[in-house]
């Protein structure tokens, strides 16, 4: 199976569960679980390959330009962890069915779960460091998503944002180290990169890059000062908690520092950051675990010190030791998902997770007391179990480690570690399980259903396996991984007994201590609640306060919604680059002559001149402006034919029709006037900055006509290219249909968009506050006057099939002369509007029975099959064909299917332009107006007229 | 002798359209303006004719027919503006 559909495969069961909760809930877990067991299954039969040493692969470019490809590979780190994500997430999926109330929405709850597996199988097989990087957000978001699943509850709504927050965060920091790598480098391919250690670290920039990559890592994976969100994340249900806190997001930040450890360690820099970051945290949080009563926060901390161990073992920078790191990967990830789940169980039995309110359940539950025993004893590190091993083979690995010239530091903090490890294991067998039987439970505990213990079971299964034969079972996977992170061979002997070596007696010293701390954790706990200690989510929250008030502070004043003050800054900013340029860069005059301006050219000028400061003059009275619009709107459309350009004459000039007659319909219900809202002193500042910058652009402007082209143009291509690849003579319309037919499909479907959204504001206003006042709307202006005049009727219908004519026509030809499907849009479009101003709204909508809506859907349905038609042809989207035919006894005529997108683009806006105007006038039936029921106030053709026809 | 016609006819022509800018700037009310607005339509169909003839090419015939067919369009609007408030009714 291909390593892109393994990724895809969760991606895409997450739609499975949506659909399948309607076919109850088994089905629906059923048919998640297949997703993920299928993805799994595909991976593991990449896995005796890869166990050869063998890297499987698959490449897809993406964005090529931009460094981005879909590439994927499967080593033995990848495998260790995919098998990690999807092998964990099948436990989990059936968990989930059975942990989850009848109450909770579980298609919902599949879903999230899915995208998170497809966004962590994701992380693990890229081989593109960007592609990497969008998964990477895509768990945060993810997690996010679950972690706040029970979206009731305070603590999971916050413990989500702060997760998203820190987690976030942390990813934007890695996506600058990345891109830093990615720069030194020269290519983004991880397989490329691993291959450059000299390279990254003799560069300037490996500091920067190592601290941002390690922030990225330290916040997923929880590490001092970034722990504090893992334990507020377990406001998730339990499921996410087993899932995504122990076994698997969580460990996305060890993954990264295993993958990039062949470039990035083996530096003192890595070893001080890394190694010590990883000892603190391991102690700290381990010791804080020991001190917490909820079960789920005291695995959470748990989980904090074993990452931080782990963390500790990379950051050593030995093979030794990073072989030792991914064995504890593995113990880790059996034993605390166990825990976890098994921690579930208990909250769902007895209904509660508060160990001071538990004790004696031995009796009660003897299968959950046995998998939380075993897995407990595991994480405490009791031989002959699994997590024995790893905890040995660390604290011998710290036994050789030096510390900025001290050698003892790291081997007394480890075991100091390893005894509250200890401590806090035997305090969740002894305080929760062992002890007198109480009768004070919140609900009577006993074991639950098969379906629920199951998943736990098979863990501490795997823990018992791996703990008796750990080289039968994982011996060649770890060779396998460990060869993976340190580019190198590795040659791992995983043994129970290792002679009388130093580790021996750490771990004897720390099993023994901490026994002695569990005995004593009574006047312990007294200790520790009267000792004052800082409380991480108020830190959390007062600096989040913070930030939002600074930020606010900053976005009120300079986002003050005065448009003008906006204006102001972007044109004085533009003016400044400009004037920066033009004094560093020089100036030399350009070289062309200025060409003879002719009389009636330069009346225009005066025309648009004169008009557009009357504009601005006139503003106030709102329709003077709309006229004075038109002057300027008329001069730019002969302007176009003066300077050669028919197509855009014929568009601006019906685009001028419909904007005026939109805009008096919306003016008819806005005020007339404009207030005038600003002092005299802030007009005249924006007189001098708006002169200055028109008086700049024409100045740029001219320089620019004085001169030649410094590069050859692209108009040069398409004037080249039209007839021969396009199959028209009109340029413009074959770069609009063809060339760059993308941008057009995108246009029109943004002015459907705008039409529907119109639409729908026009229906809101209608239901809303506004509806009221419009109810009690009196009409400004007085009325008078022929409502529906004869003569403008019979004109307007006599132009009606003449200007459909004229539509067709202009469609046509406008491959080759000016028109197209635009332009004849506008006209059909004109020519509707001229028969609902003639005899009025409800009159005329009454006689034609089309949808506007689906004209705008017909229309981009359109443009879209052209365009996929052409794959049929196994051509790229939109790709124009056209041919030449005769059917006698006409003359060869052209078939181009660009015609066909072209009737998309016609269709749309007709569409959008009547829906518009049917939104518009809707408002104005609304305000009381009375429904005309004839075409016209006096018709001759009827016997009797009837006055007004109201 | 035709460019002779051309030039006194464009004279012609631009002079009506800045006389029309004087109605525009100048006039005692919104009606005037959108006559003056409507005669500039006018004269502008009559300068892209001439334009085309002086060019000798047809190709900007059709904007003058886009002209004379939607330009009074929008002076309708503005003349049920005024009188009635609503354009559609």
């Amino acid at each position: 199976m291909s390593l892109a559909l393994i990724a895809a495969l969760p991606f895409l069961g997450a739609l499975l569960p949506g659909l399948m909760i309607r076919a109850g809930r088994t089905a629906c877990a059923m048919a998640t679980g297949s997703a993920t067991a299928l993805a799994l299954i595909g991976l593991l039969l990449h896995a005796p390959a890869v166990l050869r040493g063998e890297v499987v692969q698959a490449r897809f470019d993406w964005m090529p330009g931009l460094g981005l490809n879909a590439n994927f590979f499967l080593d033995g780190l990848g495998l260790l962890f995919a098998g990690l994500i999807l092998g964990i997430g099948l436990l989990i999926i059936l968990y989930a069915r059975f942990y989850l109330a009848k109450t909770d929405p579980m298609g919902q709850f599949y879903t999230y779960l899915m995208l998170f597996q497809g966004a962590m199988v994701g992380i693990v097989l890229s081989d593109n460091i960007l592609l990497l990087l969008i998964f990477w957000e895509l768990t945060s978001l993810s997690s996010f998503l679950l972690i706040g699943y029970w979206k009731h509850l305070p603590e999971g709504r916050q413990g989500a944002r702060m997760a998203l927050a820190v987690t976030g965060t942390g990813g934007l920091a890695m996506i600058a180290g990345m891109l830093i790598l990615g720069g030194i480098v020269g290519s983004y391919d991880l397989s490329v990169i691993l291959t450059q250690k000299e390279a990254i670290q003799a560069s300037d920039w490996y500091l920067p890059a190592l601290i941002l990559i390690l922030l990225g890592a330290f916040t997923k994976s929880a590490q001092f000062p970034f722990h504090f969100w893992l334990p507020h994340a377990m406001a998730a249900p339990t499921p996410v908690s087993a899932y995504l806190h122990s076994a698997t997001m969580v460990k996305a930040g060890l993954f990264l520092m295993a993958r990039m450890w062949p470039v990035l360690a083996g530096t003192d820099a890595w070893f001080y950051i890394v190694a010590t970051t990883g000892l603190v945290t391991m102690v700290m949080a381990a010791k804080i675990a020991l001190f917490k009563d909820d079960l789920k926060a005291l695995l959470a901390f748990s989980t904090v010190s074993h990452l931080g161990l782990i963390t500790m073992l990379l950051g050593f920078g030995t093979a030794e030791a990073a072989a030792v790191a991914v064995f504890h990967i593995i113990n880790h990830a059996t034993f605390k998902a166990a825990l976890f789940m098994s921690a579930g169980i208990i909250d769902h039995e007895a209904h509660t997770r508060d160990i001071k309110r538990l004790g004696g359940l031995r009796t009660l539950m003897p299968i959950t007391f046995t998998i939380v025993t075993l897995a407990a004893l595991s994480m405490a590190g009791i031989p002959p179990l699994n997590g024995f091993l790893s905890k040995e083979m660390m604290l011998e690995e710290a036994t050789h480690t030096v510390w900025a010239g001290i050698p003892w530091l790291f081997a007394v903090l480890a075991t100091i570690g390893a005894m509250f490890s200890v401590a806090y294991s035997f305090r969740l067998i002894g305080h929760v399980f062992l002890g007198p039987v109480r009768d004070d439970y919140p609900h009577k505990p006993h074991d639950p259903g098969f379906g629920l213990w199951a998943a736990p079971a098979a863990l501490a299964v795997l823990v018992v396996l791996i703990g008796v034969a750990p080289m039968t079972m994982v011996g060649d996977l770890v060779t396998v991984v460990a060869g993976a992170v340190t580019g190198g061979d590795v040659t791992i002997k995983i043994s129970h007994w290792h002679g009388l070596v130093p580790a021996l007696w750490m771990s004897v010293a720390a099993v023994g201590a901490g026994l002695i701390l569990f005995g004593a954790h009574l006047r312990l706990d007294a200790l520790w609640l009267a000792a004052p200690r800082p409380e991480a989510k108020a830190i959390f929250d007062a600096l989040v306060d913070g930030i939002a008030a600074l930020s606010h502070g900053v976005t009120a004043r300079l986002h003050d919604g005065a448009l003008s003050r906006y204006f102001v800054i972007f044109t004085l900013g533009v003016l400044g680059a400009g004037w920066l340029a033009w004094s560093e860069g020089g100036h030399v005059p350009g070289l062309r002559n200025v060409l003879p301006i002719p009389g009636v050219a330069l009346a225009g000028w005066l025309l648009l001149a004169v008009c557009s400061v009357l504009v601005a003059v006139l503003h106030r009275e709102r329709l003077l402006a709309l006229v004075v619009i038109g002057v300027v709107g008329l001069i730019v459309s002969v302007g176009f034919i003066y300077l050669s350009a028919p197509d855009l004459a014929l568009t601006q000039i019906s685009v001028e029709v419909v904007t005026i007659v939109l805009m008096l319909l919306a003016l008819n219900f806005l005020p007339k006037t404009t207030p005038r809202e600003s002092s005299t002193a802030r007009r005249l500042r924006d007189i001098a900055v708006a002169g200055a910058a028109g008086l700049s652009t024409a100045a740029l402007a001219l320089a620019l006509m004085m001169r030649d082209f410094a590069f050859p143009t692209i108009s040069d291509y398409h004037l080249a290219n039209s007839y021969s690849g396009g199959g028209g003579t009109n340029v413009v319309n074959v770069i609009l249909v063809d060339f760059r037919g993308y941008d057009t499909f995108g246009e029109i479907i943004v002015l459907g968009i705008a039409g529907l959204l119109i639409f729908a504001l026009a229906e809101a206003l209608l239901r809303g506050a506004a509806n009221k006042r419009l109810l009690e709307w009196v009409p400004e202006l007085p009325k008078s006057g022929d409502r529906h005049p004869l003569m403008m009727v019979v004109a307007g219908r006599v132009a009606l099939p003449i200007t459909l004519m004229v539509g067709v026509y202009i469609f046509l030809r406008g491959h080759n002369e000016p028109g197209g499907g635009f332009i004849a849009g506008l006209i059909v479009a004109i020519a509707l509007v001229t028969q609902f101003m003639a005899s009025g709204f409800a009159w005329t909508q009454a006689r034609q029975r089309v949808d506007y809506h689906a004209f705008i859907g017909f229309g981009v349905v359109i443009a879209a099959a052209t365009g996929l038609g052409s794959w049929l042809a196994a051509r790229p989207f939109l790709t124009s064909n056209f041919g030449y035919f005769r059917i006698p006894p006409f003359d060869k005529f052209e078939l181009a299917t660009a015609a066909l997108f072209d009737l998309g683009v016609f269709l749309t806006v007709i569409g959008a332009v009547m829906l518009t105007l049917a939104s518009l006038s809707r408002i104005a039936i609304r305000a009381g107006e009375t429904v005309n029921t004839t075409a016209m106030d006096n018709d001759p053709s009827q016997p009797a007229p009837a006055k007004g026809g109201h | 002798m035709i460019e002779m016609a051309l030039i006194f006819a464009f004279a012609c022509f631009g002079l009506g359209l800045l006389m029309n800018l004087w109605r525009v700037t100048v006039a005692p009310g919104v009606p005037d303006r959108v006559l003056a607005l409507d005669t500039m339509v006018i004269n502008a169909i009559a300068l892209l004719v001439l334009y085309g003839i002086w060019q000798g090419t047809a190709i900007y015939f059709e904007a003058a027919l886009l002209f004379a067919m939607t330009g009074f369009i929008s002076t309708v609007a503005y003349a049920r503006y005024m009188l009635r408030g609503d354009i559609i009714e």
